[in-house]
């Protein structure tokens, strides 16, 4: 069985309304933008729906958009039964940058938002032990973030100007 | 119910705490479990990773997209040739590039044999942690016929850094079509004197049915795929959901298990190992059928020209100055691309704005995923049989850190 994007959009949109915004298609995945209030709904409706049965949680990880200050939440929400892939993103802004968890619709969420905030620094509200999972605990930066440089600032041997890095 | 009764007013505890790791050999890499034990049994387990992070998506942000492949190479290095031609394979659907079916079937050997050493792997551990030494050498000896053939066509065993976007750095050549012929007409007969080993083997069946195991539901709700997932009766396989490099053409069977235990994940990975061989010998077939001497798509502005041309040849010397030095841009995209790796679905998740760098560039490790869910699977269980059940879920700690 196979999803029709354009009924799937039409419900979600008849559903959720002007929480949803931004659809796209690139690469033939389908992607739209909500908001921290509406995600969890969302990923609510897109699982226990009968006809969707998006039971399947991909991947949660997060993007920084330093000019505009945001930080972008995406999942990859998938159905295995009707084979069909959903991205989901969420902007925050980086001085606030909280989200409720995901965890209580998917166990894989746990480990998924742990890296998420050790990386980034997205406050996953709820989280059974949001703590830092691949970085040391003491750690106090979000490295993954852009202004967190790659190699030490300090270091004079490396000039890498004219390699365009 | 604790074995030990403690007085209300004692300090002591009637658990004992015990370090599983970081570097326990039983654990097969390097990461720590902390378990709370009543005797032997596990009251609850609480695991450690990251002691062998390496950053790779923040230096994959600052490297070109050729240079990103030695990374891929690090995450499960049991099947590092997966890594890179999923990697390429989601570079190329960037690039809107189609690659000719020579190198498509090219792939599907490389990534079948990657399959095979992987599971030979998982499988030959599992049999020395239930105690039973001798499968494992059989397979080791296969695994390194294996990493001949990889070596006769890149040059590297372990950590390949295999092809390049668009297709291979150089062709097959005739000892490795050798090679490879030779492994399909001598594997069969160690692989099936290995499940004599272990099959029925009374020990063996002891140790490893009803051991570490999850229902559907739950590995679904765990994010699990791959065998971990399939030995749970879910068929679920990028392979044949979403085919990649030429995937349909081919006549092959997604093995499923029933239990979702240590037994059934063994055998669906024992299947899975035929089933491979039945794709190598057809891609082989097809491969042999198509024009010789194509091992690339035709892209000079993305594929490193051959190094003859580059002294040779002024548009081969623009095109090696170009990717090297960065020149060329990628067009901006957003896309997630899967190959069926190891242990499950390895996803990239890339998104470029241009430029030589991904913008950002997430791997999606199944091993991450699907290991989780160990402390609720240990729970309860024997201390011997948490190793046993660690071991079939294949963490991979290379996978598991990134």
């Amino acid at each position: 069985m196979a999803i029709a994007t354009e009924k799937l959009i039409a419900d979600l949109q008849s559903t959720f309304g002007t929480a949803l915004s931004n659809f796209e298609q690139p690469y033939g995945l389908l992607t739209f933008q909500t908001n921290k209030d509406s995600i969890i709904p969302v990923l609510k409706y897109l699982n226990e729906n009968e006809e969707y049965r998006f039971r399947f949680l991909t991947d949660v990880c997060a993007v920084h958009y330093p000019a505009t200050k945001e930080l972008a939440v995406v999942y990859h929400v998938q159905s295995m039964e009707n084979n069909f892939r959903v991205r989901i993103k969420v902007f925050i802004p980086e001085s606030n940058p909280k989200i409720p968890t995901a965890t209580v619709l998917y166990e894989s969420a746990n480990w998924q938002e742990r890296e998420t905030y050790d990386f980034f620094g997205v406050i996953f509200e709820g989280h059974p032990n949001l703590v830092r999972i691949l970085n040391v605990d003491d750690m106090v930066a979000f490295p993954m973030r852009k202004e967190h440089p790659l190699e030490d600032p300090n270091r004079i041997d490396k000039n890498d100007t004219y390699f365009g890095r | 119910m604790a074995h030990i009764q403690l007085g209300n007013d004692s300090l002591e505890k009637e658990t004992t705490t015990l370090n599983l790791g970081p570097t326990h050999p039983a654990t097969h890499g390097v990461f720590q479990n902390v378990l709370e034990m009543d005797g032997e049994r596990i009251v609850s387990a609480v695991s450690t990773i990251g002691y062998i992070h390496r950053a790779f998506e923040k230096i994959a942000e600052h490297r070109p997209y050729y240079q990103i492949t030695p990374l891929t190479d690090r995450l499960n290095y049991c099947s590092s040739p997966i890594n890179n031609f999923g990697w390429h394979l989601t570079v190329e659907k960037l690039l809107n590039i189609e690659t000719p079916k020579r190198v498509d079937y090219m792939r599907i050997i490389i990534m079948e044999l990657a399959r095979i050493s992987d599971h030979l792997i998982c499988n030959g551990i599992l049999g020395v942690d239930t105690g039973a030494f001798t499968g494992f050498l059989y397979l080791m000896q296969e695994r390194e016929n294996i990493y001949e053939i990889y070596e006769e066509i890149c040059g590297a065993r372990l950590t390949t850094n295999f092809g390049r976007v668009g297709g291979f750095e150089r062709d097959f050549n005739d000892i490795a079509i050798l090679k490879t012929k030779k492994f399909l007409a001598t594997f069969p007969k160690v692989m099936r004197s290995f499940e004599e080993l272990f099959n029925r083997n009374r020990i063996f069946i002891d140790r490893t049915v009803g051991v570490g195991a999850i229902s559907a539901e739950k590995a679904l709700n765990y994010g699990f795929t791959g065998p971990c997932l399939r030995a749970t009766g879910i068929d679920y396989d990028v392979r044949t959901a979403n085919p990649y490099s030429s995937y349909q053409e081919f006549d092959f069977e997604i093995p499923v298990g029933t239990n979702g235990d240590t037994y059934d994940r063994y055998m669906v990975r024992n299947e899975e190992i035929w089933q491979s061989l039945r794709l190598i010998e057809q891609a082989l077939a097809k491969m042999e059928k198509e024009p010789k001497g194509i091992f690339h798509a035709d892209v000079p502005a993305y594929y490193l020209p051959e190094k003859q041309d580059v002294y040779s040849n002024m548009e081969a010397l623009i095109y090696h100055f170009k990717i090297v030095m960065g020149e060329v841009d990628m067009p901006k995209g957003e896309l997630y691309h899967a190959v069926e790796g190891g242990n499950g679905e390895l996803g990239f998740y890339l998104i470029s704005e241009g430029g030589r760098s991904p913008y950002r560039l997430h791997f999606r490790r199944p091993c991450f995923i699907i290991y989780q869910a160990f402390a609720e699977i240990a729970k309860g269980s024997l201390l011997s049989d948490a190793i046993v059940t660690m071991s079939s879920l294949n963490v991979i700690a290379g996978e598991l850190d990134a």
